[in-house]
């Protein structure tokens, strides 16, 4: 296990170089001196000089790169624009509204895409499948900013059920923190619980034709045995790496999410940071997500070694 | 696609084919789900076609006397907070999305197929090289990546198609690349390469060919997932500028209203919903009928 993972870790690496080179590139797209851009409103010439001093503008591009790849190798992505405030403390700030949010969308998701795959794959062929098919594509479709418009429309303007933006922190009002985050939660697990129904019929569907279902039945097993037991287990393997893969998903959409419940986490961080013109933090951000997704992979590879025997075996 | 026609001879006779192309049409037309989407892609394509020629009002007019009044036989879709007809600019808007779908699609493609192609068909360090490189694309997400390209872009719809299109290209590498892997592998290339067919004409003419299918039903899916990448950047303000109409742009002003027009959020999310489910439905419905194994 510790060599398959540590082989995987070894394989990351260059991929994680890769990813930081790209991230550092984005600063050579912006048009004109980059150095006017980082500077915002300031154009004082010695407070321009020292700034192109900070950020080694005056070397060239590849020590350039050095220089920041080896701040951000020791946590330093640089200094927001915008609050003066270290972007690593930004983002640390701002992720654990975001995770409370991705697992409460992946509770949702799993809550309701699993049992549909596997009712989906049981019934394989009959209405209850076709009905199934029909809503995970209509999930997968839907922009998810649309729907939270919706869902503010009709379950906070209308019936006044829940409201409509803000965070409460769990520590503070662990029950209003839950209830504010429903709706967001909600919206953004649906297109991953049509993702994960998706799945979960598809590798449902590929155990229900093995033999040993075959015999499973033939031996006079109940159906949800063989559904539950026989089936589920056999199939949870691409099921589980899956929702691991899912989580850079859920980053993604938190984006639009976050925007439309006005929800203070990294998802809104990145947009004003986008309309700030506050470019070391849209570039701290992408770095974050690319190796947190590359985090999520190692764990998927793990998760499949742990539930795979066979690959123990090989 | 025809692998099989082509395992006995280089150069295979192109009529051979034709038995195939007419099965997966047959297939394709059967599917109904498939035709439904072909239906709802073209209904959207004809209307964004059409908008210069239909009888509606400029989608920039503004008319204070008409502002935010609900849709009614003046204004079948209402108007919005200026007093612009909502139809007219779901119209116009239309050919912006339709417009966003394909060009990054086509952007994907263009770099992306190349690249995969050679990646395939070469292997050793010039596919380890597009390999590595692809990978770190593909960690970045999708969206975040796009969101990003354009902030250090700038906004416009032009600019949202390249990023949309910078962040597709990794999908149609990796696909390409594993295509072109299984096809090289094949006895007919060997025999292609023993009688001193140029590399460029192998994978032009054999290769490229039976790696198409799969391409194809992955560009129509991400021609949906474009789509609303690019309602997405519009819906942020980083896509298609005002007064242009686009259908994110339009959500974004509607969700300030949400109490006093409702409608101005229900026409663009229903349309984008409709247009992207017609092609996940085409998408499924051309992986079915290319599909093989599919009877």
């Amino acid at each position: 296990m510790l060599r398959f993972l540590l082989r995987r870790i070894f394989i990351a690496i260059p991929t994680i170089i890769l990813i930081s080179v790209f991230v550092f590139s984005l600063q050579q797209l912006l048009p004109g001196d980059p150095l006017l851009v980082l500077a915002g409103e300031e154009r004082d010439p010695e407070v321009l000089e020292a700034l192109r001093e900070k950020y080694r503008l005056n070397d060239p591009i590849p020590m350039q790169y050095f220089a920041w790849a080896s701040n951000a190798l020791q946590g330093d992505l640089g200094t927001s624009l915008r609050t003066n405030q270290p972007v690593t403390e930004l983002i640390l700030e701002k992720l654990p509204v975001t995770l409370q949010l991705a697992i409460m969308s992946m509770i949702f998701a799993m809550l309701i895409g699993i049992p549909a795959g596997i009712l989906s794959a049981a019934k394989k062929g009959t209405l209850v499948d076709y009905t199934a098919n029909v809503v995970a594509l209509s999930g997968l479709s839907v922009p998810n900013f649309w729907l939270g418009i919706m869902l503010i429309l009709l379950v906070s303007v209308k019936w006044q059920l829940l409201p409509a933006s803000g965070y409460t922190p769990p520590a503070e009002d662990f029950w209003q923190s839950i209830r504010t985050m429903l709706m967001p939660a909600f919206v953004l697990g649906t297109a991953l619980a049509a993702t994960l129904m998706r799945h979960t019929r598809s590798a449902m569907l590929s155990v229900l034709s093995t033999d040993y279902i075959r015999t499973a039945r033939a031996k006079g097993l109940r159906e949800r045995n063989v559904i539950m037991v026989h089936a589920f287990r056999n199939a949870l393997t691409p099921i589980v790496t899956l929702t691991a893969l899912l989580f850079g998903e859920l980053v993604a959409g938190a984006v639009l999410t976050e925007q439309i419940f006005t929800i203070p986490g990294f998802g809104k961080l990145v947009v004003d940071a986008v309309f700030n013109r506050d470019y070391a933090v849209v570039q701290g951000i992408v770095l974050v997500t690319a190796i947190g997704f590359i985090f999520m992979n190692l764990i998927a590879d793990a998760l499949y070694y742990i539930l795979n025997p066979r690959l123990k075996v090989a | 696609m025809a692998q099989a026609d082509l395992v006995d001879s280089p150069s295979p006779d192109p009529g051979a084919s034709v038995p195939r192309d007419n099965r997966v049409w047959r297939k394709f037309r059967s599917h109904r789900s498939a035709m439904a989407g072909a239906f709802l892609v073209g209904f959207f394509v004809i209307v964004a076609l059409a908008a210069p020629l239909l009888p509606i009002p400029d989608p920039a007019a503004t008319d204070w006397g008409a502002v935010r009044k609900a849709p009614s036989w003046a204004h079948w879709m209402g108007t919005d907070e200026i007093g612009r007809d909502v139809m007219s600019r779901m119209i116009w808007g239309a050919q912006a999305s339709l417009l966003a779908g394909v060009v990054s699609v086509g952007i994907a493609i263009g770099l992306g197929v190349p690249l995969g192609l050679v990646a395939g068909y070469f292997g050793g360090w010039i596919d380890a090289i597009v390999s590595r490189c692809t990978e770190a694309v593909l960690a970045a997400p999708f969206l975040i990546l796009a969101i990003a390209l354009a902030a250090f872009l700038g906004p416009s719809l032009t600019n949202a198609m390249i990023a949309i299109g910078i962040s597709a290209t990794p999908i149609f590498i990796r696909l390409t690349r594993g295509q072109v892997m299984n096809v090289a592998a094949e006895d007919y290339i060997e025999a292609a390469r023993s009688i001193g067919t140029p590399t460029h004409r192998i994978l032009g003419r054999y290769i490229l060919p039976n790696a198409l299918p799969p391409i194809l039903v992955q560009a129509t899916l991400t021609v949906a997932t474009a789509i609303i990448a690019e309602a997405s950047l519009s819906f942020l303000g980083l896509g298609q500028q005002p007064p242009a109409p686009s259908w994110g742009s339009m959500l974004n002003t509607a969700k300030n209203f949400l109490n006093q027009a409702p409608w101005m959020a229900m026409w663009p999310g229903v349309s984008i919903f409709l247009v992207v489910l017609g092609f996940n439905l085409l998408g499924d419905g051309l992986r079915d009928a290319l599909d093989p194994r599919e009877t």
